[in-house]
C-alpha cells in the first residue's frame, strides 16, 4: 500500500520538475525585454483606456510617451496635467502646461427653436442619419439628437436631453478625453477652456448657411451678421462660412457679444442674473 | 430563360401602372433645377436672377469631364439661384424660374417624325451626350458620355441596353419601350455607332411581356440589335447582374463593366440619346411613374426636370391622407423623401407613396443566423458579418470581407426574418471604408 | 407643415417572413412526427411532449424576466421548438423530473447563458438530451415497443432499439444474418414501428415535415442532404466491405436518429454554419461522425454527439469558409 503512495509522490513531482524546467526554458527563450517605466507610467494613468489621447488604450500611451524624446504633444486630457507632471517626473523629462477643457455642444436647436420637418425612423446612429439626409430639421448642420456622443462618453458625463433632444455635458464628470468630439459626424462638439465657476460663452450653432436660411431653419441659428466680431474688444471672435466662433483662451468673459447678438446663438452660463432683463435661454443647455 | 445565379430574391411585383398610357405633366408655375443631378461634379450657374431663359437653354455649363450641362426646362424669368432640398436629402444649389408660356430655343427640332438616318460621327455623338445633359436615365445618373468614352487600352464588343426594370411598382422604361420603341432602337444604333461596334442586347425581364414582342418586332429592321427576355429576379437591374445574366461574364470585383468588354446603358438613355442626337432635345423631360396603393389615379407622366413632387401627387388623384412614407425611386433603391416640394431630376424613375401602415420598419430583433441574408446576396457577402463589423467599427475587417462590394440592392435587409437594418451598418462601413481608403491615397 | 413624412435608408419594403413565422413553420413540420409518435407510443409521447413544451417555455419566460432582466421574448417561438425537439429525443416514457431537469439545461445553460436566442454555440435540444443520457442512462435507454395508442406512460413494455441491438449482438459475436431477423423490416423502420426516442422513429414524417420546410424555404437542402448521402455512402462502403460485420445503408439510415437530426437538428439556425460551402462540409462531418461513433464508439446511436461536436467548428468554418463572391474569378464567355 505504502509502495502505492511513494510511486504516485514520486512520479508527480517528477512530472513537475519536468514541466517546471520546460516552462524555465521556454520562458528564457521567449523573454521580451520591455523597459520597467512603462509599467510604472502605466500605474500613474487613470486606466480608462478612452483612447482620448489618440492611443488605442493606457498601455499604448505609455509606450509612447517613454519612448518619446519630448513629451509636449503627448498628453493625457483624462488624468490632466497633475498625470503628466507625475509621469515627467518619472521619466525626468520636463512637462508642457495644459488647461483643463470641457467638451461643449455648439448647437441649440431644441424643438421649440427649430421644427421638425421629417420623421427619422432608421437605426438610431448619428453617423447613418447624416449619411443618409440633412436630419429631422431644416438644419444640415445642427444636432441629429440621435446621441453618439452620449454613447461614446466612457466616463457617465453626457445624457441626452429628452425635452430638447439635445445631449448635455455634466462638467463635473466630463474628463475632456474628446471621444465625443470624434463621435459626432458633425463636429458639433468642441473641447473648450475650463473657466472658473464652469462659465461658458460660446456660439451655440454650427450652421454655415446664409442668414436666411439659416434662420428660417432655426429660430437661435447664427445668421454670421458679424455685430458680435464688431463689439468684441479682446479679437476673441472671428466670422467664417457665415459662422461666429468664440476663441474660449481669448474670450474675457465680458459678456458684451451676448447682448448684442440679434438670434440669440451666443450663449452665456453660468453667470450671475445681471441688471434686471435676464433672458432664460441658457437653461436650455446648462446643467 | 436567363438570369444571373447567385442571390436574388422575388418581391411583390405591384406594378400597378403598367397598362397606364403616358401622359404628359402640364408645365407647373414655377420649376426648381439642381445643378447637381449626377455623379461628379456640379454644374456651374451661367443665368443670373432676372435672366429670361428659353426652354432647352442652356443654364449651368458643365465643370470638368465626369459632369454635364443643365439645361432650362421651361421658359420664362430666373427668378432666384437658392439652395432646395432634393432627392439626396441635402441642400443643393437650384435654379428658380418662373414659367411663363412655353418658348423653345430655335436648335431643336420638335416635330413627331422618327429620324433614323445617324448623320453625326462618333466623336460628335458623344459631345452631343454632354452637352445635352444626357446622365444614366436608370437612377444612377452618371454622365453617359463617360461611359461611351472607352479609355485606350480598353476594348468593348457589346452594348447591353437595360431595360430591366427590377423594382417593384416602377414601370417608367416599360411604357416608353412599348410607345418609344422605334426611337429607343435608333438611340441604341447611336450608342453602337458611338462605341464603334456592332452588337447590343437588350435585356427586359420576363413581366413585359408586351415590351418583349413589340421590340422584338421591330429590332427585325434594325442590324445587331438583340432583345433578350431574362427570368424575373431582383435586382437584375444592376449593373454586373445583368451582364452576367445576358454574357455569363463577371466584372472583377472594383471593376467596371468596361474592364470584360461591355457598356451598359438604360433604355431610357437610349431614348433621351436618340431625342439629343437626332432631334438636338436636351434633357429636360423624362418619364415618371406615380404609384402607390392608396393613391386614386396611379400613372406615368412626361414631366418637365424640376418640377415639384406635388404636381404629379396632385395629378395622380391627390395626397392620399394617411401617407407615411414619399420614395423617389424603387421601394429596394429609392430614397424617402422629406417634403413634397422636391424637384423632378433626371434621375428620378418614379415617385411611390406608402401609407403610414406600410412604412414603418419591424423592430430589430436579434440575429437567428438563419443565414438568408447571405443566400441572397447577389455579390457573394456576409451581410450579418459586414453588419457586425460595422456596427462594432472594425472598418479594416469590414474591408477585408469585401464591404466596398456591396452595390446596396437592399436584398439582405429585406429578406432577415428579425428586421435587422443590415443595410444601414453595411452603408456606414461602407462610406467609411471609402473614406478610410481615400485618405490612404492621400498619404 | 402637416403631416412629417418617415425618412429611412432604403429598402422600404420587407418580406413577411419574421423569425416568428420562421419558428412556428418549423412546428408545424415537426407535428407530422408528432402524431406517428402518439399513434405508437399512446399517451406517454403526448406526455414527455407537453412537459417538455411547457418547462421549456416557462424557464425561458423566467430566467429572462426575473434573472437577465430582459424583454421576455417567449413568443417568438425559439422555446416552443426547443421543446419539441428536446421531447422528439428522449423515450416516450422518460418520467416527468428528468424532462424538466433536461429542460432546464437546455434553455438555462444551453441557451441563456450565452445570450439567449442566436448565440448559443450549441444546439440546445441536444445539450439538454446529451445531459440526460449521461445523467440518467437507464432511463434514458429503456425503450417502450411500440404498441399503439392505448399504452400507459410509465409501465410502458419496453425493448432495445434497432441499433442497440446490432451494436450488442455484433459485440457479443452473434452473426449480421441473425441479428437482422430480430429487427423490424425496412418498411416498417419506414413507418416508425420500432423502438426509440419519441420523434425519431417514423422517417416517413419526418421526410414530410423535410418537403414541407424545403418548401417553405425555411431551410435549405444543402445540410440534410449532405449528412444523408455521407451515411449513406460510408456505410455502404463498410457494408461492401465486409457484409458479415457491418449492416447495410438502408438501416443506418432508418434506424436511430439520422433523418430527425439531420432535417431538424443540424439544421438549427444558430448552430449551424452561414453558408452553403461551410453547410456541406458540415453535414459531412456530422455524417462521418455519427458513422464512426455508431461502427467504432461506445454508443450504439452517435447523431446527437456527432452534431454537437460539428456545432463546436462552425464559428470557425463561418471564419474561413467563405461563399463564393460574384467576380472572383474572371469568366469571359
Amino acid at each position: 500500500m505504502s509502495s502505492t503512495v511513494i510511486i504516485t509522490v514520486v512520479s508527480l513531482s517528477l512530472i513537475a520538475l519536468i514541466c517546471a524546467v520546460i516552462l524555465y526554458f521556454i520562458a528564457q527563450k521567449f523573454k521580451v525585454y520591455e523597459d520597467p517605466r512603462i509599467d510604472q507610467v502605466e500605474a500613474l494613468l487613470p486606466g480608462a483606456n478612452c483612447g482620448g489621447c489618440g492611443f488605442a488604450g493606457c498601455r499604448n500611451f505609455a509606450e509612447a510617451i517613454v519612448n518619446a524624446k519630448e513629451i509636449e504633444e503627448l498628453n493625457c486630457p483624462v488624468g490632466g496635467a497633475s498625470v503628466i507632471l507625475k509621469i515627467a517626473e518619472v521619466l525626468g523629462k520636463e512637462a508642457p502646461v495644459s488647461e483643463p477643457k470641457v467638451a461643449v455642444l455648439l448647437c441649440n436647436g431644441s424643438p421649440e427653436h427649430r421644427p421638425h420637418t421629417s420623421k427619422y425612423t432608421g437605426v438610431k446612429d448619428c453617423r447613418i442619419a447624416h449619411n443618409l439626409y440633412m436630419g429631422e430639421t431644416d438644419c444640415s448642420y445642427g444636432c441629429m439628437g440621435l446621441g453618439d456622443c452620449v454613447n461614446a462618453c466612457a466616463f457617465d458625463a453626457m445624457y441626452m436631453n429628452e425635452e430638447t433632444g439635445l445631449p448635455v455635458v455634466i462638467d463635473d464628470k466630463c474628463v475632456a478625453c474628446g471621444a465625443c468630439v470624434k463621435a459626432c459626424p458633425r463636429n458639433l462638439l468642441e473641447l473648450r477652456k475650463k473657466a472658473k465657476k464652469d462659465r461658458k460663452i460660446y456660439v451655440a450653432c454650427s450652421n454655415c448657411d446664409k442668414g436666411g436660411p439659416a434662420r428660417r431653419a432655426c429660430k437661435v441659428a447664427c445668421i454670421g451678421c458679424g455685430k458680435c466680431v464688431k463689439v468684441c474688444q479682446f479679437d476673441a471672435i472671428t466670422l467664417k462660412n457665415n459662422l461666429a466662433y468664440i476663441d474660449s483662451f481669448k474670450c474675457t468673459f465680458c459678456r458684451k457679444c451676448v447682448s448684442e447678438c440679434p438670434t440669440g446663438s451666443i450663449l452665456e452660463i453660468n453667470f450671475p442674473p445681471r441688471k434686471p432683463k435676464v433672458e432664460s435661454r441658457a437653461e436650455t443647455v446648462s446643467v | 430563360m436567363k438570369t444571373f445565379q447567385k442571390g436574388g430574391i422575388h418581391p411583390p411585383e405591384n406594378k400597378l401602372t403598367a397598362a397606364k398610357q403616358t401622359e404628359v405633366l402640364p408645365l407647373p408655375v414655377s420649376v426648381a433645377i439642381p445643378v447637381s443631378q449626377h455623379i461628379g461634379a456640379p454644374a456651374t450657374v451661367i443665368v443670373n436672377k432676372g435672366d429670361s431663359v428659353k426652354t432647352g437653354q442652356v443654364i449651368a455649363g458643365s465643370k470638368g469631364f465626369v459632369s454635364v450641362n443643365i439645361h432650362s426646362s421651361v421658359s420664362g424669368k430666373v427668378n432666384k439661384i437658392d439652395s432646395i432640398v432634393d432627392t439626396t436629402g441635402y441642400k443643393q444649389t437650384a435654379v428658380f424660374i418662373d414659367v411663363e408660356g412655353d418658348e423653345w430655343v430655335d436648335s431643336v427640332d420638335r416635330s413627331d417624325d422618327i429620324i433614323t438616318d445617324i448623320k453625326l460621327s462618333s466623336e460628335e455623338i458623344i459631345s452631343r451626350c454632354q452637352e445635352s445633359g444626357i446622365v444614366g436615365l436608370g437612377g444612377a445618373t452618371f454622365p453617359s458620355h463617360v461611359k461611351l468614352s472607352v479609355p485606350s487600352g480598353k476594348r468593348c464588343d457589346l452594348l447591353i441596353i437595360n431595360g430591366v426594370e427590377c423594382e417593384p411598382y416602377l414601370t417608367a422604361d416599360h411604357r416608353l419601350m412599348l410607345e418609344k420603341g422605334k426611337e429607343i432602337l435608333v438611340g441604341i444604333s447611336i450608342l453602337m455607332k458611338a462605341l464603334k461596334i456592332k452588337r447590343a442586347q437588350v435585356g427586359i425581364e420576363n413581366n413585359k411581356t408586351d415590351a418583349i414582342v413589340h421590340l422584338k418586332k421591330l429590332a427585325a429592321s434594325f442590324e445587331g440589335i438583340e432583345i433578350c427576355p431574362l427570368r424575373v429576379k431582383y435586382p437584375q437591374g444592376a449593373e454586373k447582374q445583368l451582364i452576367k445574366a445576358l454574357t455569363g461574364r463577371e466584372v472583377p470585383s472594383g471593376r467596371l463593366p468596361i474592364d470584360v468588354n461591355v457598356v451598359v446603358h438604360n433604355a431610357g438613355t437610349a431614348f433621351a440619346v436618340y431625342e439629343a442626337v437626332q432631334k438636338n432635345k436636351p434633357l429636360i423631360e423624362r418619364v415618371v411613374t406615380i404609384t402607390g396603393k392608396t393613391l386614386a389615379n396611379p400613372g406615368n407622366y412626361l414631366v418637365r426636370i424640376g418640377t415639384p413632387v406635388s404636381l404629379l401627387i396632385e395629378k395622380a388623384g391627390g395626397l392620399p391622407d394617411d401617407t407615411g412614407k414619399i420614395i423617389s425611386g424603387g421601394p429596394m433603391m429609392g430614397k424617402a423623401l422629406i417634403n413634397t416640394d422636391i424637384p423632378v431630376v433626371k434621375g428620378m424613375s418614379g415617385i411611390i407613396l406608402f401609407p403610414s401602415s406600410e412604412s414603418d420598419r419591424m423592430p430589430s430583433q436579434p440575429c437567428i443566423r438563419c443565414a438568408k441574408c447571405v443566400s441572397v446576396c447577389p455579390l457573394g457577402l456576409e451581410p450579418y458579418l459586414l453588419m457586425l463589423l460595422a456596427q462594432k467599427g472594425l472598418f479594416e475587417k469590414a474591408e477585408e470581407e469585401r464591404i466596398t462590394d456591396c452595390m446596396e440592392c437592399g436584398s439582405c435587409s429585406y429578406t432577415c426574418p428579425a428586421g435587422r437594418p443590415l443595410l444601414d451598418y453595411i452603408r456606414l462601413g461602407k462610406s467609411t471604408v471609402i473614406k478610410m481608403a481615400r485618405e490612404r491615397v492621400v498619404k | 407643415m402637416s403631416t412629417l413624412f418617415n425618412i429611412s435608408l432604403s429598402p422600404h419594403s420587407h418580406s413577411q417572413e419574421t423569425t416568428k413565422k420562421l419558428m412556428f413553420g418549423v412546428v408545424i413540420a415537426l407535428l407530422p412526427a408528432l402524431f406517428t409518435s402518439i399513434f405508437y407510443f399512446g399517451y406517454g409521447a403526448l406526455i414527455v411532449t407537453s412537459v417538455s413544451v411547457i418547462s421549456c417555455l416557462v424557464f425561458e419566460y423566467l430566467i429572462q424576466r426575473f434573472l437577465l432582466k430582459k424583454p421576455v421574448s417567449v413568443t417568438d417561438g425559439s422555446a416552443l421548438v426547443t421543446g419539441l425537439l428536446l421531447a422528439f429525443n428522449v423515450p416516450s416514457n422518460l418520467p416527468v423530473h428528468i424532462i424538466i431537469i433536461g429542460s432546464l439545461v437546455s434553455i438555462g445553460i444551453a441557451k441563456m447563458t450565452f445570450g439567449g436566442l442566436g448565440n448559443n454555440p450549441f444546439n440546445p435540444a441536444l445539450v439538454g438530451r446529451v445531459f440526460m443520457l449521461i445523467s440518467f442512462p437507464v432511463q434514458m435507454t429503456s425503450w417502450p415497443v411500440p404498441a399503439g395508442f392505448n399504452t400507459g406512460y410509465t409501465d410502458a413494455v419496453t425493448g432495445a432499439t434497432p441499433l442497440a441491438i446490432v451494436k450488442e449482438g455484433l459485440k457479443n459475436g452473434e452473426p449480421l444474418s441473425d441479428l437482422i431477423t430480430q429487427i423490424p423490416t425496412p418498411s416498417q423502420m419506414f413507418l416508425g414501428n420500432m423502438g426509440g426516442s419519441l420523434g425519431e422513429i417514423a422517417a416517413i414524417a419526418l421526410l414530410i415535415g423535410f418537403v414541407y420546410l424545403l418548401m417553405r424555404k425555411i431551410i435549405t437542402w444543402h445540410i440534410p442532404v449532405s449528412i444523408i448521402a455521407t451515411i449513406g455512402i460510408f456505410t455502404t462502403i463498410l457494408w461492401l466491405a465486409n457484409p458479415a460485420k457491418n449492416a447495410d445503408p438502408m438501416f443506418h439510415i432508418l434506424a436511430g436518429g439520422v433523418l430527425l437530426g439531420a432535417v431538424f437538428m443540424a439544421t438549427d439556425y444558430v448552430t449551424s454554419p452561414m453558408n452553403p460551402k461551410a453547410q456541406i462540409i458540415y453535414g459531412i462531418g456530422i455524417g462521418i461522425l455519427t458513422v464512426v461513433i455508431r461502427v467504432w464508439g461506445a454508443y450504439p446511436e452517435g447523431v446527437s454527439f456527432a452534431i454537437l461536436i460539428m456545432n463546436a467548428f462552425v464559428p470557425l468554418m463561418n471564419r474561413y469558409i467563405k461563399p463564393g463572391r460574384f467576380g472572383e474569378e474572371v469568366k469571359n464567355g
